[in-house]
């Protein structure tokens, strides 16, 4: 029969670690969005050569293992005495992380907005702002929807880096427990099965608005 | 009135509008023919300030369309266009794609804008279509539906660009259909077209191009009776 050592209070341990695993996800997604979309326009819109020092920089960010920019966010910061605790710092890397791979998420999308369907909509009066909100905008996240999911379910599983800020999340949890318990095996099948249960509702919810727009 | 005044333009070193001079006078319906690359569409996009001109001077009304000061917005929703490519705006039902302009641009409320877009899609034959998107329509309702969306912002001008040339054949004459019903009800009205029976039948005037000249222009009768211009005796025997 199978036992563990494992106790209520040890489940608690882990869904904590998991709360903390969903926070900064929830936090660095959704400010790396936001920088994303703010910089996909301004690549669109000011040209590849304009573009190119924002361009730079966001490749630092795809191109750096996130684990080195941890430790250089986390160093640089101590070094400028920013005072941030290791939830903001590991915020602000992965929101700049978000934001890189965000950004050409955005760029793409809203390249494959047909020009001629903008075409139509200036055509019709309509200024450069309500042709970006009332035709690219709706156009171009349908396009960029399965991409967002994954960039949003590979930043959850990336999360789990912050450990070397020294952030409890749901894998350091796991650690601790390993390191207590003596149970590898089980208890990273548990740590497992907890980021399935966070990831599976936001593949389903892009599963489900693709299917609804798929019906336009 | 449209003034086209010794317009230029081209694209790189390709001049593709080589000093164009037309004007089309208030319920007027002037057709542009002419081979590919004559500059035909190219004029369409630039009387409706899509495209910038590089000399010459286009007044719609008097307003000089690529003057600086010119609120191009405001001057498009008097000159409606419709393109080779419907364009439709894919996420939209048919009543939101001709909702859509009047209500943003022209600040209508919602009621009021349905029931113009109702009227135009009525008009134009696509009363039992207004919940459907555009991907369940054919080409030539897609075409139509655009014709609506043009005309939902109640344009002085009409433009049309070669708008039957995507659509199948079958789907040709419901188009034309429209288009002829559009002429019949006084509206002022630039077609660029390959259609030449369809030319011949609505025009006050047929303008040929050729290589970025005007070559002619003259009535219908005219025109594909007793052409002048070398070219264009050679295009007619062409195509006919």
């Amino acid at each position: 029969m199978f036992n563990t050592a494992m106790t209520m209070s040890d489940l608690m341990f882990l869904l904590k670690g998991a709360g903390m695993t969903l926070a900064v996800t929830g936090v660095s997604v959704a400010a790396g969005t936001v920088m994303g979309i703010l910089f996909g326009v301004i690549r669109v819109q000011i040209g590849p050569w304009w573009a190119a020092p924002l361009t730079f920089i966001l490749d630092i960010f795809r191109s750096v293992p996130l684990l080195i920019q941890l430790v250089l966010g986390n160093a640089f910061q101590s070094i400028a005495k920013l005072g941030w605790g290791p939830f903001t710092t590991s915020c602000v890397i992965l929101s700049l992380y978000t934001a890189a791979y965000c950004t050409e998420i955005v760029r793409g999308a809203i390249d494959a907005v047909p020009p001629t369907t903008r075409r139509a909509a200036r055509s019709l009066g309509m200024t450069w702002g309500q042709d970006m909100r009332h035709i690219v905008a709706p156009l171009a996240t349908r396009i960029a929807l399965p991409s967002w999911i994954g960039l949003t379910l590979g930043v959850m599983k990336d999360s789990s880096l912050v450990l070397w800020l020294g952030l409890i999340e749901l894998l350091r949890a796991s650690q601790i427990l390993v390191t207590r318990l003596q149970e590898p095996l089980f208890i990273l099948t548990v740590c497992g099965l907890i980021y399935f249960l966070l990831s599976f509702p936001v593949a389903r919810l892009g599963g489900y608005l693709e299917k609804r727009w798929s019906n336009d | 009135m449209i003034e086209i005044q010794n317009v230029r333009k081209s694209f790189g070193l390709l001049e593709v509008l080589k000093g164009i001079d037309l004007t089309v006078s208030k319920g007027e319906v002037v057709t542009v023919i002419g081979g590919s690359g004559s500059g035909k569409s190219t004029l369409l996009t630039c009387i409706n300030g899509l495209e910038p001109i590089d000399s010459g001077k286009i007044l719609v009304d008097g307003t000089e369309v690529h003057a600086k000061d010119t609120d191009l917005n405001k001057l498009r929703q008097k000159i409606g266009i419709v393109f080779q490519q419907w364009n439709a705006f894919p996420h939209l039902t048919v009543l939101e794609n001709v909702t859509l302009a009047p209500r943003k641009v022209l600040g209508l409320p919602k009621a009021e804008a349905e029931a113009i877009a109702v009227k135009q899609l009525t008009h134009v034959g696509l009363a039992d279509k207004l919940k459907d998107y555009p991907s369940r329509l054919s080409g030539g309702q897609q075409q139509r539906m655009a014709i609506a969306r043009a005309l939902a912002m109640s344009p002085d001008y009409m433009l049309f660009d070669e708008v039957t040339s995507a659509l199948d054949p079958q789907l040709v004459g419901e188009v034309l259909d429209t288009l002829r019903m559009l002429a019949s009800e006084g509206m002022t009205m630039i077609c660029v077209t390959h259609e030449m029976k369809f030319a011949r039948e609505v025009s006050d005037r047929v303008a040929f191009f050729h290589k970025g000249v005007m070559a002619e222009i003259a009535p219908p009768a005219q025109l594909f009776e007793s052409p002048q211009d070398i070219e264009l005796q050679k295009f007619l025997a062409a195509t006919h």
